[in-house]
């Protein structure tokens, strides 16, 4: 079931969290939704699954077709998974995966039988089986989410949404997970936002990624979309490592013939560290002229830091360590410095 | 390799003080609450069966017994209703005054017993405050047992509060909201959700108010009347006995109190540990 979600303002106080906010999840996506902390995500996130309202007179919530705004949290068919987990602490494994089920209306409750089957087919789902009678201070921070993941799903939500969901794991825990999840919902196939302030994790796991920033959507599109084609400086700059040189170097370092990866923006050129090639200074061969700072050489790729002799500017670069080799630099040689051509 | 020989480990705790913070602590709970109570064990010890049955079954003994076990549970039990709502109040809602209100809830602590005993006879006496009220619909609370009831609320209601509120700022507000996602209605949230959470804090709130109703004394005394057999609180009676000189009847009667409340909070404390058994690892 594909959301849609129109027009929401949102102010706390003075603070505007969002301001004219309008997303579409297609069916049966996986989208993240990516910005720094404080750009509106996590208000757009609870607005969506009604556990809070947008400004009165703004918005407009829609699964599939369906105007939801006025339905309250319990009613919309909305799987929410909270960053610290929220379960229930009281309450076995079980009970808090069955908690959705037993809290209905005894019309539309299923029978305690069916509930456990249920509650037992969503652990093997999860792969938490055998893990039913454990209270949730007996989990690892993983297994906790997984719980908090299968609680939303007993209740058979037409939309998960999933509010940072690794956030609160360590970086390996974190990264399986992460791809845990992808190819979890390749098999449910459940239309599916999530909120998260890594980059990595939104490019890594996500059908589309939607960054925000400052209550605003500054663009939407697949993970290589935005990386190679940001919208703004904005996006550029969140998305991973850039370097900022003036215009005036443009002609020395040859001008990116739309080439992906670069932007120019306000007489301001915007490039990633390993879009920047490296020679030997030859003069009059083109090239801006820089002097190499500092070599960083732990890790895949080498890191070096040089300064542009005209500008005076530090800029980034990271080239192989063959290729690095090849050039035989150390601190304080020149080098001949240009964007890479070529390669999409 | 190494080839030295494994050094045995050293008893020493990273984190010392262990054995002299235990030492201070028996020495102190010693001094403090052991052997006065010891005190009197031993004085009672000196009675005969006889004399001691007769001084702790006598019938107006034992109706004081009633009442005071009967009007601190009932106080306890209240307290922890209407606690919780305050409680809940001042943590949840921002509004003016809370301030106030939250040092108003300490009030009791500080307050003498006797200040608050003879206030509280003022305003529920037939002309008093609300005792006018109360008395056209048949309602008498001065000298009677609602109002030792009445008296052992008022001291036990910061028990429960101040055990409650450092328990709900801790209780996060999303479990509130992943309960609401899940279809609960706000019923449902509160009774299988919340209340399980603050039970074992309910619990420790209550034992405490009901063991400070249990033995307390200079509020009830105003307001009881202090009619034998009727609203005589054992603490009283207690103080009677001492003032006849009867040192070994009011150590005896001591001893039963003594032991029932013992009892009664071991019997809570193991109630608590079974409420908080998911917190164990």
């Amino acid at each position: 079931m594909s959301i849609n979600v129109t027009n929401i303002h949102k102010t706390f106080g003075a603070f505007t969290a969002l301001d004219g906010v309008d997303l579409t999840v297609p069916r049966g996506k996986l989208v993240a939704l990516l910005g720094p902390s404080g750009s509106g995500k996590t208000t757009l996130l609870r607005i969506i699954a009604g556990l809070d309202h947008a400004d009165a007179g703004s918005g407009r919530i829609e699964f599939h077709g369906e105007d939801v705004t006025r339905v309250r949290a319990g009613r919309r068919k909305v799987g929410f998974v909270f960053q610290h987990y929220a379960l229930f602490r009281h309450m076995t494994v079980l009970e808090n995966i069955a908690f959705g089920l037993r809290v209905r209306p005894r019309r539309e409750r299923p029978a305690a039988g069916e509930i456990l089957d249920r509650v037992h087919r969503l652990l093997k789902l999860v792969q938490l089986e055998g893990l039913d009678a454990r209270y949730p201070n007996q989990l690892s921070g993983g297994q906790r989410q997984r719980v908090a993941l299968a609680r939303a799903l007993a209740v058979e939500p037409k939309v998960l949404l999933l509010d940072e969901p690794f956030g609160a794991l360590d970086a390996k825990v974190r990264k399986e997970l992460r791809r845990w999840l992808r190819r979890f919902h390749d098999e449910i196939q459940l239309t599916t936002l999530f909120v998260t302030h890594d980059q990595e994790e939104a490019l890594e796991i996500a059908d589309e990624v939607v960054i925000m920033n400052q209550a605003k959507i500054e663009q939407v599109g697949t993970p290589q979309e935005v990386y190679d084609r940001p919208a703004t400086p904005f996006v550029y700059q969140f998305l991973g490592n850039v370097n900022v040189l003036r215009g005036q170097v443009l002609e020395q370092v040859g001008a990116p013939r739309d080439r992906p990866g670069t932007l120019v923006a306000d007489g301001l050129i915007y490039v990633r560290p390993h879009d920047i090639e490296l020679a030997a200074y030859v003069p009059g061969a083109g090239g801006a002229a820089a002097v190499v700072r500092y070599l960083h050489l732990a890790g895949p790729q080498a890191r070096l830091s040089v300064e542009l002799v005209q500008t005076h500017e530090n800029v980034e670069v990271e080239v192989s360590r063959t290729e690095l080799a090849g050039l035989g630099l150390a601190v304080g040689d020149v080098v001949r410095l240009r964007l890479r051509q070529g390669h999409a | 390799m190494s080839l030295a020989v494994p050094v045995p480990q050293s008893p020493r705790r990273v984190l010392p003080g262990f054995g002299l913070s235990l030492g201070f602590t028996l020495a102190y709970l010693g001094l403090i609450v052991l052997i006065p109570l010891a005190a009197a064990f031993l004085k009672t010890a000196g009675m005969s069966w006889d004399e001691f049955t007769a001084a702790v079954a006598a019938p107006r003994v034992l109706a004081s017994y009633r009442l005071s076990f009967f009007a601190s549970f009932a106080a306890g039990l209240v307290n922890i209703f209407f606690g919780l709502i305050v409680a809940w109040v001042l943590v949840r809602y921002a509004f003016p005054g809370r301030r106030i209100v939250d040092a108003l809830v300490d009030l009791p602590f500080a307050l003498p017993t006797a200040v608050a005993g003879i206030a509280l006879t003022a305003i529920y006496a037939k002309n008093g405050w609300v005792g006018q009220w109360l008395e056209p619909l048949g309602i008498k609370v001065a000298f009677t047992e609602i109002g030792v009831f009445v008296a052992l609320t008022f001291i036990g209601l910061p028990f429960v509060v101040r055990t409650l509120q450092p328990v709900l700022l801790e209780l996060e507000p999303e479990i509130e909201e992943a309960a609401a996602s899940l279809g609960a209605n706000r019923w449902e949230t509160i009774t299988r959700v919340i209340l399980p959470e603050l039970f074992p804090a309910m619990l420790t709130g209550f034992a405490l108010a009901f063991a400070r109703a249990l033995g307390e004394y200079g509020s009830v005394v105003f307001i009881s009347g202090n009619m034998p057999m009727r609203t005589e609180i054992t603490p009283l009676l207690i103080i009677t006995k001492l003032e006849q000189y009867d040192y070994r009847g009011a150590t005896a009667i001591a001893v039963v109190m003594l032991v029932t409340s013992f009892l009664l909070l071991l019997l809570i404390n193991l109630l608590q540990k079974w409420s908080r058994r998911y917190h164990r690892i």
